[in-house]
């Protein structure tokens, strides 16, 4: 069975974003972008399931701009066998909506017939959580969102699902779409050999044209504006100082 | 304009909270129509009917829908969606499961957690773990949303919607449910508790989490965490709060050893008044708080327990 991982570049998690002043978007030249966490996740748990015997390839997919590859050398680094670049924008700026990401990558799944689309659960950029779930209906296979513990049993997938509730365990039909959350596994750091074994391993360049996909936004961004800022507030020198602040403000 | 709302339905029983806050965020779009989807629904049906400006109440009651799988609910609301321009819901889990499925069917772009109407094609969302907010204008025919509900007041209740019962649809049969694990708690719901205490690293253990449940408990509070506390096995999965956690905005946060990362204040900076105590002083969760307090936790937390 191949796994599919969808693999976003993302601006880095511990980076502060910065909203230009022109209210035209958030300020993404030079700034370090990696791969979104989730993802990195997402590509732990197949090459888990490579090295358990229940994968036989790992392929990782990335859309976007050009630079996208180098967040694939990153998944081949950790053990993917190899990556496909969809050139879809060639500004970071422009970032393509999971409608039609989900579009491309529908049409991957078309090809390379994959028992499973491993993806992360959100990308930390647009945080729209959207794109597993979106693939699933285009590709009319089962989903299983946020999942927390993930086994592979013959032609079906038991997933532990992160829900508001606490969790929930459902049983999915391979193929299927499975999205990570944070518990699923602690991601390995590639190693330097493994990093200069990825540059030899194969990465193949298309374009959404390719697959014939419009990528033309549904959603126009209006504006882009900083969050309200919250008043400063006090240090308070002891815990009775605290209660005292407390009940002044009627906070208790 | 009319407004499809999928109902929060959980074992059969209404989440009021979330569907009525879904409904007020609703209510300029449209006449909204609400879908109660689930093997028992019909008590949660008639509950929702009494929520003030819900004009119908679509009842879809089958074993099929017994836990919410997004594969036939998302192929319910689809064969439904002709004639609403809005297909909405609160951004519970559930929600973000299925929503995104069904906009997808449809051939439109979904808008997730967004926390402000501007107009029936115009909203705002926060984006980069609220670091900016967005307004977004959709294209589309038919927007799919959900809404945060930590930014909207509930809808008073009072009215009398008609009930009206729609027949089961397709069964995909691609998924199959076999357990929850669910803890039950006497404590407030945490997304809408009036107080919510949160716990981080700095609680050090499970065992000592107890301290933090303490002074909920004196409080009458919900328990939170950090997802440092809740990856160390200290708090389970359901409590972590932040950008790709739960977003809670309380009239009282009290952040207990949590440094402020800026995934942990995207769930928390909307709350009213933010209480942190940290034993570092350059912690960065003090720039958000009204009142901070450098000690201790073991010393602090159980002293104003106590104190309270
Ligand atoms: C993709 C992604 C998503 C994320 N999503 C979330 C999310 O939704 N929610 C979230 O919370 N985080 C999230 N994070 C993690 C976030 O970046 C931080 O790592 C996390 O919030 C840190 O948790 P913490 O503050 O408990 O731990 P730490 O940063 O380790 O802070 C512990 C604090 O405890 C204090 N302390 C220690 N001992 C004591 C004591 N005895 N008394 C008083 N104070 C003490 C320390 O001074 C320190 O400030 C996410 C990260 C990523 C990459
Ligand atoms: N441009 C992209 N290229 C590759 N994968 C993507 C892209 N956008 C989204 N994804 C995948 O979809 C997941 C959820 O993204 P989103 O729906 O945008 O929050 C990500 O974690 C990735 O696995």
């Amino acid at each position: 069975m191949k796994v599919l991982v969808p693999v976003k570049r993302v601006i880095d998690y511990n980076v502060k974003v910065r909203v230009k002043a022109d209210g035209s978007g958030v300020d993404l030249a030079n700034v370090k972008m990696s791969m979104n966490p989730f993802d990195e996740i997402a590509v732990e748990e197949a090459i888990r399931l490579k090295e358990a015997g229940k994968a036989s390839e790992v392929i990782a997919v990335s859309i976007g701009v050009k630079q996208a590859q180098e967040t694939l050398r990153t998944a081949l680094a950790m053990g993917a066998d190899r990556a496909i670049l969809v050139v879809a924008a060639d500004d970071v700026h422009e970032d393509i909506e999971p409608l039609a990401v989900a579009k491309i990558l529908a049409a991957i799944v078309k090809e390379e017939e994959p028992g499973l689309v491993i993806c992360g659960k959100q990308a930390i950029d647009n945080d729209l959580n959207a794109t597993g779930q979106m693939l699933a209906a285009l590709t009319g296979f089962a989903q299983a969102t946020n999942a927390n513990t993930l086994e592979v049993d013959g032609d079906a997938a038991i997933v532990a699902r992160e829900v508001d509730g606490g969790l929930q365990t459902i049983k999915v039909t391979l193929p299927a779409i499975v999205t990570t959350d944070l518990r699923l596994n602690e991601p390995r750091y590639a190693s330097l050999p493994n990093i200069m074994k990825a540059k030899k391993k194969p990465l193949d360049e298309k374009t959404a044209a390719d697959y014939g996909v419009d990528t033309a936004p549904r959603l126009e961004i209006v504006k882009t504006a900083e969050p309200a800022e919250r008043a400063a507030g006090i240090m308070v020198g002891s815990v009775d100082e605290l209660v005292a602040k407390l009940k002044d403000a009627g906070a208790i | 304009m009319a407004v499809l709302l999928l109902a929060e339905i959980n074992d059969g029983a209404l989440a009021m909270d979330a569907t009525a806050k879904a409904v007020s965020a609703a209510q300029p779009l449209g006449e909204v129509t609400v879908l109660a989807v689930g093997s028992s629904a019909k008590d949660a049906a008639a509950e929702a009917a009494t929520i003030a400006g819900v004009a119908k109440v679509l009842v879809a009651e089958d074993a099929l829908y017994g836990h919410r799988l997004a594969e036939p609910t998302a192929a319910l609301i689809v064969s439904l969606a002709g004639g609403y321009s809005h297909i909405v819901a609160p951004a519970t889990t559930d929600a973000k499961n299925i929503l995104p499925r069904v906009a997808a069917l449809l051939d439109v772009m979904v808008l997730t957690d967004v926390t402000a109407v501007v107009d029936a094609d115009t909203f705002e969302r926060p984006v980069y773990a609220g670091n900016a907010m967005q307004t977004v204008k959709s294209k589309d025919a038919t927007k799919v949303i959900t809404f945060r509900t930590s930014t909207f007041d509930a809808a008073a209740t009072g009215g009398s919607a008609a009930l009206e019962d729609v027949a089961a649809g397709e069964n995909p049969g691609l998924s199959e449910w076999i357990e929850d694990k669910v803890a039950e708690s006497d404590r407030p719901e945490l997304t809408s508790a009036g107080i919510v205490v949160s716990g981080g690293r700095g609680v050090g253990s499970e065992e000592d989490f107890a301290i933090i449940e303490k002074l909920a408990d004196k409080l009458g509070a919900a328990v939170g965490a950090s997802r440092a506390a809740v990856d160390s096995g200290f708090a389970p999965n359901d409590w972590q709060v932040g950008q790709t956690g739960k977003v809670v905005a309380p009239d009282l946060y009290v952040a207990v050893g949590i440094s402020g990362a800026i995934q942990h204040l995207a769930g928390m900076k909307d709350s009213k008044i933010i209480v942190a105590i940290n034993k570092d002083e350059e912690a960065p969760i003090f720039q958000v708080a009204d009142f901070g307090l450098v000690a201790d936790l073991f010393q602090a937390v159980p002293e104003l327990t106590e104190k309270l």
